[in-house]
């Protein structure tokens, strides 16, 4: 594969034209730099995934198994008696086009077919051939059409461009979300073994070892120990976090991009400041070592096996309740589905902070609290001392994640932090934030390398609403909740908007925190040298 | 294609019933076809819902539109994230009666090749609106065609609709605007260029009908004046189930009476059944508290996982050398 060398000048020319002929009769273009690789066979094995063969996205046979055909319907139909939500959105969309242009993926290719709504008839146009009267008899006319390879292959094609982000959902009338579509889809192209090795091999590592990028539990705590050597250098101070303790009051559980990549291990020192500063009686697992769920994105099974190892862990260890860290589709997950799935939680307590005594009532039976609304909780009993002129060096704006936005709902709980760390807070336009935030463009597995093109076309909304605050109030950091946002804004970033970093608001958290004995702070967690502390050492 | 199919389909109707008064065959059109049509409606739509229903909702998905309910002094944005059964209430009846949803519709353009904006843009909620409420009105006015004595408030209804006082028979506001925003959906279908793109014949079949419904009911009301009396004559028989056809009715009514059987055929079939699946869709009728109470799947079944004893079988060794506590020595 020639390597993505588009030049953001060029990328941005989208052509929003349509092609001449009727999407039914337009065939799908598999176009280089724009999907994932498949996933290697022994990682769907380690899980069991059906299926499993070789094939390539760009050959012309994709080596399905003999009853393909026969699986995916079968499948279909088992879904539409599983999930009234698959049901009923397969029915009423009016096809009004008030989703088309609020997905970011159709914005930065201009391709209708991944306007939300043609995503969904892609899919619906085979329900209606099989599974209704109409499409049964009129065919065509009826919007309907025979399941081919051509199809399973444009179905596959395009619901791996889509994040999963629920911004259509917001504005359908009635609500239809292409999100659960997409998830429905992801299932069906599973069933007949067509996996990302993205998404495949994250699901193996973490469930053999815990967490996605397959950390064995030495290398999590050295990993956390490199931190801590950092965190001593910068403050002076020695933390002593604990693993897999029994007997700790809360269990920690954070994605492992924390734990592994810059910006992420910024955020994860944040993590440890604040606990070490409060004196939290806590552990960290390396069993559930991962608080992010790519099994989320293959299967609703596998998502439920990988997030078994939580409440698992939390009663093996005897905790009270699970705080969890800075992650985007892990809080839809551990919002939505988890108590679900895994609960109930009846082992553990209603979550009560140890120094505010707040309980987190709205967290009663899932038993699990974010990070944000942790420490919002501090900073407003004023627990924290905190000295904002540490992040001066910093502008900052805010991404709502997809997921703690609008599978979710929390909005003002990290932008109370932010208020309350930093001095200088901007906003990006009303229209891409909160409910209404963009996507990175890369979530739900899509953070290859070999689909930059997708990525930085899917990033480009995002991208451009940081532009515009860039060259407005000149902001530099682009904050956020979200481990997955930490890696590929980062990217996105570099290419459309370079000058801004990016950084989890524990970071901030952790540049503000005033700790107890520690000495004169001259640099931030990243070790850069604060304004006005040149040459102090 | 996808126009023309829809449209011929609607001519063929219009023709049909021109056809059929001609042939003497009023009592088809008068009574078998309502008939037939209305019991196609109501069990169609009965059965269509109770399918859905049917499908259990496994998860707890509401799309959160708005702060969620957390700590004491966040304020929460009960209609947009709602923690309770009456914030949902609330929610869904601003979904159903206002269109919240349309209403927030932006319109995304890259202006100057380089800069994304995003505009409000509320044509298509006006629109929709406007139709909407105008069926309803004209539909809920044709109730005094099935009632004896008109009910007292079909009366302050059209006092409203007919405000513009055109001569006589009072012009009523609502059948105009029902074709005008019919005709505006229309048009916004073929110009729209990503609408064109994802429109099917489905989409035109019922603009082109209900567009024929309004022209022909208002054509019979202004202008070849059709003889009320007998329409009600004709309306009250089927009402009580004794149906009578009155000579003095016109092949134009029957056309407006086939078209509106063949609607309400239609409907079970069709994308028209948002009506009730407005209702049932998780995303907006669900209370979006589950963290807070334990949202319950009924086909929920076990999985195999992978439990911490295999997990420490294989890492036990690294696990002891990193002085990590294991459970057995
Ligand atoms: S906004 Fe909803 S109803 Fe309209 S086209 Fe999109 S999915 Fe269909
Ligand atoms: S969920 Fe997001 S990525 Fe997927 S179609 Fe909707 S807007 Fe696009």
């Amino acid at each position: 594969m020639a390597k993505f060398t588009a030049k953001p000048k060029d990328l941005i020319h989208i052509d929003f034209k349509n092609p001449r002929t009727g999407w039914m009769d337009t065939p799908v273009d598999i176009r280089e730099h724009m999907y994932c690789h498949p996933t290697k066979a022994k990682d769907l094995e380690t899980v069991g995934f059906p299926n499993i063969h070789e094939w390539r996205p760009a050959d012309e046979n994709w080596n399905l198994p003999e009853d393909w055909k026969e699986t995916v319907l079968n499948g279909i139909k088992e879904r539409l008696q599983k999930y009234r939500s698959f049901h009923v959105f397969m029915d009423i969309c009016v096809r009004c086009g008030a989703c088309a242009d609020k997905c970011h993926f159709y914005l930065g290719t201009g391709d209708p077919k991944n306007m939300p709504v043609l995503r969904a008839e892609l899919l619906r146009s085979v329900y209606r051939k099989y599974f209704t009267a109409s499409g049964k008899i009129l065919g065509k006319t009826a919007g309907a059409r025979e399941l081919t390879e051509d199809v399973l292959k444009e179905i596959w094609y395009y619901y791996y461009q889509c994040t999963e982000c629920r911004r259509c959902s917001v504005f359908c009338p009635y609500g239809i979300d292409q999100a659960e579509i997409t998830m429905i889809g992801r299932e069906l192209t599973n069933l007949v073994g067509l996996q990302l090795g993205w998404i495949g091999g994250p699901v193996a590592n973490c469930y053999m070892k815990g967490n996605h990028l397959g950390l064995e539990p030495h290398t999590i705590k050295s990993n956390i120990e490199m931190m801590l050597d950092d965190i001593e250098t910068i403050t002076g101070i020695r933390i002593n976090p604990t693993f897999n303790r029994k007997g700790a009051e809360i269990l920690f559980v954070t994605p492992s991009g924390d734990l592994f990549a810059m910006p992420g291990i910024y955020t994860a020192m944040g993590y440890l400041m604040l606990f070490h500063e409060l004196g939290l009686d806590y552990t960290w697992s390396t069993y559930a070592s991962e608080g992010g769920n790519f099994g989320f994105f293959s299967s609703n099974e596998m998502a439920k096996r990988l997030n078994s190892k939580i409440y698992a862990e939390a009663k093996r260890l005897g905790v009270k309740w699970v705080l969890g860290g800075e992650c985007g589709h892990m809080w839809r997950v551990l919002h939505q589905y988890m108590d679900t799935w895994n609960g109930p939680a009846d082992f553990l307590e209603v979550p009560k902070s140890p120094i505010t005594g707040t309980v987190f009532d709205n967290a009663k039976s899932a038993k699990m609290t974010h990070i944000s609304e942790f420490t919002a909780d501090l900073i407003k009993h004023g627990k924290l001392k905190l000295d904002k002129s540490r992040n001066d060096h910093l502008k900052v704006t805010f991404h709502d994640s997809c997921n703690t936005s609008r599978g979710m709902g929390m909005l003002d709980e990290p932008r109370y932090i932010i208020k309350n760390v930093c001095n200088h807070f901007y906003e990006m336009p009303e229209n891409t934030i909160r409910e209404k935030t963009f996507c990175c463009g890369s979530g739900t597995g899509l953070n290859a390398s070999e689909n930059m093109e997708l990525r930085m076309r899917g990033g480009l909304p995002r991208a451009n609403a940081v532009k515009y605050v860039h060259e407005q109030h000149g902001v530099n950091m682009l904050a956020n909740v979200c481990a997955i946002d930490r890696a590929t804004l980062s990217a996105s970033m570099d290419y459309w908007v370079p000058g801004v970093g990016v950084a989890g608001v524990s970071e901030l958290v952790g540049n503000a925190l005033v700790m107890k004995g520690e000495k004169e702070r001259t640099a931030d967690l990243r070790g850069e040298t604060l304004p006005g502390k040149e040459g102090a050492e | 294609m996808k126009i023309l199919v829809p449209f011929f389909a609607v001519i063929a109707l219009v023709l049909l019933a021109v056809i059929g008064t001609a042939a003497n065959l009023h009592f088809l059109f008068g009574a078998v076809i309502p008939y037939a049509a209305l019991f196609i409606f109501i069990f169609g739509v009965i059965y269509r819902v109770l399918k859905w229903a049917k499908s259990p909702v496994p998860f707890c998905i509401p799309t959160t539109c708005g702060q969620q309910k957390s700590l004491p002094w966040i304020k929460q944005n009960k209609l947009e994230n709602p923690s309770g059964t009456l914030h949902v209430i609330g929610r869904m009846a601003l979904e159903v009666l206002t269109f919240r949803s349309l209403f927030r519709n932006i319109k995304g353009e890259l202006r100057d090749g380089s800069k994304f904006v995003y505009g409000s843009d509320k044509w298509l909620w006006l629109g929709g609106i406007a139709f909407h409420y105008a069926f309803l009105i004209v539909l809920l006015r044709h109730i005094r065609l099935f009632a004896e004595p008109t009910p007292a408030y079909l009366y302050i209804l059209e006092a409203f609709d007919g405000f513009l006082q055109i001569g006589i028979p009072r012009l009523f506001a609502t059948g105009v605007v029902l074709l005008a925003a019919a005709a505006f959906l229309f048009l916004r279908r073929i110009y729209v260029p990503q609408v064109r793109y994802i429109s099917l014949a489905a989409d035109y079949f019922p603009l082109f009908l209900i567009m024929g419904i309004a022209a022909t009911g208002i054509i019979m009301r202004y202008f070849f004046k059709t003889d009320i009396v007998g329409v009600k004559e004709l309306a009250m028989g089927l009402v009580g189930f004794n149906p009578v056809i009155p000579k003095s009715v016109g092949s134009i009514f029957y056309v407006h009476l086939l078209l509106v059987s063949a609607l309400f055929a239609y409907f079970p079939f069709s994308k028209l059944m948002h009506m009730g699946g407005v209702f049932l869709s998780p995303t907006r009728n669900m209370v979006a508290n589950s963290r807070e109470f334990r949202h319950v799947n009924p086909w929920n079944y076990p999985v195999k996982v992978h439990t911490y004893e295999e997990y420490e079988e294989d890492f036990r060794e690294k696990m002891k050398m990193a002085e990590i506590p294991v459970e057995k020595e």
